[in-house]
């Protein structure tokens, strides 16, 4: 391959480098030849284990902000003059690098999934459609969704230090805002997604609702399992208008067409139907069962593993009785 | 204070549709695109919302919705969207694919705003979706904004609060179900959407007389536009392979379903 890479990564807010940027480190080292690691942040890191590293650092560079990180991103490519560029999908590079591929007058793909030095593999359609892909144009910027598992490795390497010229910045970031730690419920290094339906929230045999109820099975499943919480598109809105539903749901829960597509090794669905809109979410999450009142929901259509049919009432509360003992 | 809102919006099948790849001489396609029913893209329609909202705090201030798709399905879906926020159409006649190069789509819609008349660069904010329902990348709206020369840029926003001095406060998706809260000094800024905070808004038809009388117009002056495909090419595209073999477990008692269940999670 005669491409030149190189794999930008960012610190994080406590000025390690993050899972996700060491994967992607890890997947341009599987290429060989001339990598090089562009490095952004606050202060340098001791990266070993590669060829090159290229930093730029500086209080300006601790802030998640497009018009500081565009300009690092930029300043790195130009100084190594790579024709590859790997980074891996965080909300930091994924604000920034497309913008970067226009200033150098390149192209970007996201949410990459498989690339194999010319041929990347993306999902078009929110997770529908497959497709694999190459392109001419250079620099050709890739956005992971998933690397190689990151491996330590000896070897000092060359580290040469870049200079930004930045532009005025207008922006400054003032904080992060996070449900305090007992209440926050996306937990995505989680082993299970647990995706709570609308159905917690309708009438039950007794032709009332019991959301106070559904509530307390939910929180105390959560709180045995440490599962992360998702939930059907249905839901949230229903929360977005007010009604009387699980209170703990944001926007932020929500799973598929217009919500998240999380990665967990299992996932149980509750009181969901399993419509393709939702069902769009669970293309990572390799074990599926679903529990629903309804034989012939979606999940009975080939896109659960295990579709229980029953009171997710009943099955949940015996289940954190089991799950807590 | 006034705005001058533009928000970019392109259409998508509607997400109940069953969706098939078909290969063609250009590359790969939908099939039987022109006849699948189709929608405002989610996300962007979240971002025309939150416009229109913002707008009606500010007396004086302008929404247009720009939209890049095929003129006669735009035709048929902004006969809905028309009814939920007060805008003038920008029409720009072109496939609306997600196989498409979001550069392509960019350059156009940069060309566009650029020349809306009467644009007031100060006033300036662009409004989308963070990503479409198609192509799903989540790029177009920083290239757009590259072109526009606009670096003030925020992706997965959940919220924009107009600060006393004029100042934007913003609300960023960051990871782990957490927020980044920037401040910005005001427009132009390039602002893509996650689902924001508001509800769809209901029908109004006075709403869509009064848009009705400009989005006719602006429908029939939509230019075709030919989007460059550049190098990129596409090797394969297919729906996936993984079809479960669904066990159906009825008639067994919570229980057993609960024990079953608790193996399962704790192996």
């Amino acid at each position: 391959m005669d491409d030149k890479i190189l794999i930008l990564a960012h610190t994080e807010p406590d000025g390690s480098l993050g899972k996700a940027a060491l994967d992607a480190i890890e997947t341009g080292r599987a290429f060989g030849g001339s990598l090089a690691v562009g490095l952004v942040g606050e202060k340098a890191l001791a990266l070993r284990g590669v060829p090159t590293v290229y930093v730029v650092e500086g209080p300006e560079f601790a802030q998640s902000r497009y018009a500081s990180d565009a300009a690092a991103a930029e300043a790195l490519c130009r100084a190594t003059g790579a024709t590859l560029v790997l980074a891996a999908g965080t909300s930091r590079w994924t604000r920034a690098l497309p913008g970067v591929a226009q200033r150098l007058d390149g192209r970007i793909d996201s949410h990459v999934t498989a690339f194999d030095g010319g041929r990347a593999t993306r999902w078009f359609y929110r997770q529908r459609i497959e497709a694999v892909l190459t392109r001419g144009e250079r620099p050709w910027f890739l956005l992971l969704d998933a690397g190689l598992p990151y491996q330590s490795r000896d070897g000092e390497p060359r580290v040469e230090r870049v200079s930004v010229a930045l532009p005025p910045l207008r922006t400054r970031v003032t904080g992060i805002v996070a449900p305090k730690s007992e209440q926050q419920t996306i937990r995505p290094d989680a082993d299970l997604l647990f995706v709570a339906g609308a159905g917690w929230t309708k009438k039950q045999k007794d032709g009332q609702t019991h959301v106070e109820e559904a509530g307390k099975l939910v929180l105390g499943f959560l709180a045995a399992t440490r599962a992360s919480l998702g939930s059907s598109k249905s839901l949230v809105d229903l929360s977005g208008e007010g009604q009387s539903v699980l209170p703990f749901l944001s926007h932020l829960n929500q799973i598929g067409q217009t919500g998240a597509t999380p990665r967990h090794p299992k996932g149980l669905s509750t009181c969901c139907h399993g419509e393709e809109p939702h069902v769009v979410g669970w293309r990572f999450i390799q074990e599926r069962r679903a529990v629903n009142l309804d034989p012939n929901c979606g999940w009975a259509r080939g896109k659960a593993d295990v579709l229980y049919v029953a009171d997710a009432f009943e099955v949940i509360a015996k289940l954190n009785a089991l799950l807590s003992a | 204070m006034t705005y001058q809102i533009v928000v970019c919006a392109g259409i998508v099948p509607d997400p109940l549709q069953t969706l098939e790849p078909v290969s063609t001489p250009a590359g790969p396609a939908l099939k039987n695109e022109t006849m699948l029913p189709h929608v405002l893209d989610p996300w962007a329609a979240c971002s025309l919302y939150e416009a229109a909202h913002l707008a009606k705090q500010f007396a004086g201030s302008k929404v247009w919705l720009v939209s890049l798709a095929p003129k006669a399905k735009l035709q048929q879906v902004i006969m809905t969207v028309a009814q939920k926020a007060v805008f003038d159409l920008i029409a720009l006649d072109a496939p609306s694919s997600g196989f498409t190069d979001s550069a392509a789509v960019a350059a156009i819609l940069a060309d566009a705003i650029a020349s809306l008349p009467a644009l007031d660069r100060s006033k300036l904010l662009v409004f989308g979706g963070w990503e479409s329902a198609s192509r799903s990348s989540g790029t177009t709206l920083q290239i757009l904004g590259e072109r526009l020369g606009i670096i003030e840029q925020f992706q997965g926003v959940d919220q924009i609060k107009v600060l006393e001095n004029g100042a934007l406060e913003i609300l960023e998706r960051a990871e782990g179900g957490c927020h980044q809260v920037s401040v910005c000094d005001g427009p132009p800024a390039i602002l893509g959407w996650a689902t924001g905070n508001l509800r769809e808004p209901p029908n109004n038809p006075q709403v869509g007389m009064a848009n009705m009388r400009t989005l006719m117009p602006a429908l029939q002056r939509a230019k075709s536009t030919q989007l460059a495909a550049g190098n990129l090419a596409y090797q394969s595209a297919t729906l996936p392979k993984q079809q479960r073999d669904t066990r159906i477990v009825k008639d067994l008692p919570a229980e057993d379903i609960a024990r079953e269940l608790a193996a399962w999670i704790r192996g």
